[in-house]
């Protein structure tokens, strides 16, 4: 019945696209989204060709711009210990902070799943801070991170604990941006939640009814069905994690001693600091070539630990 | 058999007497969660009320004394905020427009309108979603300083009036398909304009959706800091966040003015989230579902 459907549908929208109300119906479709195509061209595809053009050159905003082949490649790898450094940083941070706050963020869910009185006042809590501006956010976690009169070490104080430099100390800079990551997840637990009401009642019935405590539940139903939402986050987040910029620009100002000279702010440096466009569009091809690789080997992966209902 | 029946009742207890102890540990977790998440907010509030003194005491204390309102005229007079604001909004209106038009029109075509290759360039599109903004921001920049629109508010509003971001047609599109087809196929066939339908039948149905785009919309364009840095360089032209920025760089250590400028720029969000919340999530989870 069903593929019967599918097959006269099929065949009526062949036949459409080249006769009368079809082919209308198929124009007006292209004229609708032609401006969001457009903006793909402008904004998107031809920019990629153009850096990626850009980062054989030294163009540089003051003066013009010679073809150097691999030069700013060689010396990216080569000589350039900043880049090390900047990606360095960037991969630490990213290690630490994805998986803290995937989980975190999917302990939340799980704890708004819970059917809980006052759940949407819950809800607007834990989503809060995701709106904040994040360049109001980074200005007040650097004052709760302020070593002298910070928020952070009265309560380390409260607990008879030894005062840290967070952000001002070359050893603590990336675990303190770390935990203020922690704070802003609001979007990726929303995601999760939504997964989690997704799963259908029947299977942790079937757990219960085979014995099972809450933990199975967790193990066998929960986490195994809500791998898509973990896959989506997970990427999602891998990707805004190589791109932090704001905190560097706002907090720490890549220091102390570079260890939070994030790459996106390196990049920054160099195009809008030093005018070195060529350079820095090549840096921006690294970067992309990275988050293309991991994406890749996250969804590669991700037949063996994702599980779509259907098999699909 | 007897032993079993005997056996039942103190289970039931011990089970009810589980469930309370669970009960009200969810209810601490979510009511420590949720005062660890406000820390930062109340942090701010609590400093941007307070004076130069107070502020510098160690171990900080909670409750200003005294209460220092004046920090937020204060604010006034050492940075013009009314500019930024004003700034800010002669971005943000015409993006938000722009970005609403532009993204359900191509929502429409990529859900309810058949074409060839349609589904193959939605995915092209959604592609970009991943593209980090280090791979083209620099050629876009270079194209607006030369064509002489660097140090104006054009680089920072015409992309929203060509589809805006990607994750706005993704959302519409996902609520589009939604709608049940009967009414629009039935208008379709005889011969009705597919942009009356777009306006009489599916906008219409789609406000939920519509307004979690102008929220979300708006959001970025309050919160944008990496754009305006880039574009705007003379200081009338600048946003609240850079502004804010700027503040920063020139008041480094007077903290409690400092947070009361911050409040400035997360207060009118605060608000929005407080009577709009159910848009932020409704929109949010929409995009988490599998489409």
């Amino acid at each position: 019945m069903a593929i019967a459907v599918r097959q006269t549908t099929g065949v009526r929208r062949a036949t459409r696209w080249f006769s009368g109300p079809g082919q209308r119906e198929a124009l007006w479709g292209v004229l609708c989204v032609l401006p969001a195509i457009l903006g793909f061209v402008l904004w998107y595809l031809g920019p990629m060709v153009a850096s990626l053009v850009l980062a054989f050159t030294d163009y540089q905003v003051a003066g013009g711009a010679n073809w150097v082949g691999l030069d700013n490649f060689q010396t990216m790898f080569g000589s350039d210990r900043l880049f090390v450094k900047a990606l360095q940083v960037t991969v630490t941070y990213s290690l630490l902070s994805v998986p803290l706050r995937v989980i975190v963020a999917f302990l939340l869910a799980m704890l708004l799943n819970q059917r809980l009185r006052a759940l949407p006042l819950f809800r607007a809590i834990f989503y809060l801070p995701s709106i904040v501006p994040l360049i109001a956010s980074s200005v007040v976690w650097l004052w709760m991170f302020n070593p002298d009169f910070g928020l952070l070490n009265g309560f380390l104080r409260d607990l008879g604990l030894d005062k840290q430099r967070w952000t001002y100390s070359s050893d603590t800079v990336l675990p303190s941006l770390v935990l203020m990551s922690l704070w802003d997840i609001g979007p990726m637990m929303i995601i999760f939640l939504a997964g989690l009401q997704g799963v259908p009642r029947h299977l942790y019935d079937a757990v219960s009814v085979d014995g099972g405590n809450a933990w199975n539940r967790f193990l066998t139903v929960t986490v195994p069905m809500t791998t898509p939402t973990i896959l989506f986050n997970l990427v999602l987040s891998v990707i805004a994690a190589f791109q932090t910029f704001v905190q560097a620009f706002i907090m720490t100002d890549g220091g102390p001693n570079n260890n939070s000279l994030f790459y996106g702010f390196y990049l920054y440096r160099k195009a809008f600091e030093e005018g070195d466009m060529g350079y820095a569009s090549a840096l921006g091809w690294v970067l992309f070539v990275i988050i293309a690789a991991l994406s890749v080997i996250i969804f590669r992966t991700s037949n063996r630990w994702v599980y779509y209902e259907g098999g699909a | 058999m007897a032993a079993v029946t005997h056996a039942v009742p103190g289970g039931a207890r011990r089970r009810t007497a589980q469930r309370i102890v669970g009960r009200t540990l969810l209810y601490l977790l979510a009511i420590s969660g949720s005062a660890i998440l406000l820390l930062p907010q109340i942090w701010m509030l609590r400093s941007s009320l307070m004076d130069i003194n107070q502020i510098f005491i160690y171990p900080p204390t909670w409750i200003p004394k005294p209460w220092q309102f004046q920090n937020y005229p204060d604010v006034f007079d050492t940075v013009p905020f009314l500019r930024y604001f004003r700034n800010t909004m002669t971005i943000l209106i015409p993006s938000v427009i722009g970005t609403v038009v532009t993204s359900s029109l191509a929502a429409y075509g990529f859900s309810r309108l058949r074409w060839p290759g349609r589904d193959l360039v939605f995915g092209i599109l959604m592609t970009t979603l991943m593209l980090p903004y280090a791979v083209t921001l620099i050629p876009t920049f270079l194209v607006w300083s030369k064509l002489g629109l660097v140090n104006t508010f054009w680089p920072l509003i015409v992309p929203s009036w060509f589809g805006g971001h990607i994750f706005f047609i993704f959302l519409l599109r996902q609520f589009f398909r939604g709608i049940p087809r009967d009414l629009d196929e039935a208008a379709l066939i005889d011969g009705a304009n597919p942009l009356r339908i777009l306006w009489d039948i599916v906008l219409p149905l789609s406000r939920p959706a519509l307004i979690s785009v102008v929220i979300f919309s708006s959001l970025s364009t309050w919160n944008d800091f990496l754009h305006p840095l880039i574009y705007l360089n003379d200081d009338r032209k600048f946003t609240l966040a850079l502004g804010l920025a700027q503040f920063r760089g020139l008041y480094n250590s007077e903290w409690h003015l400092l947070m009361a400028a911050s409040m400035l720029v997360v207060a009118p969000v605060l608000l929005l989230f407080v009577v709009a919340q159910r848009y932020f999530v409704e929109g949010i989870a929409l995009t988490g579902i599998k489409g």
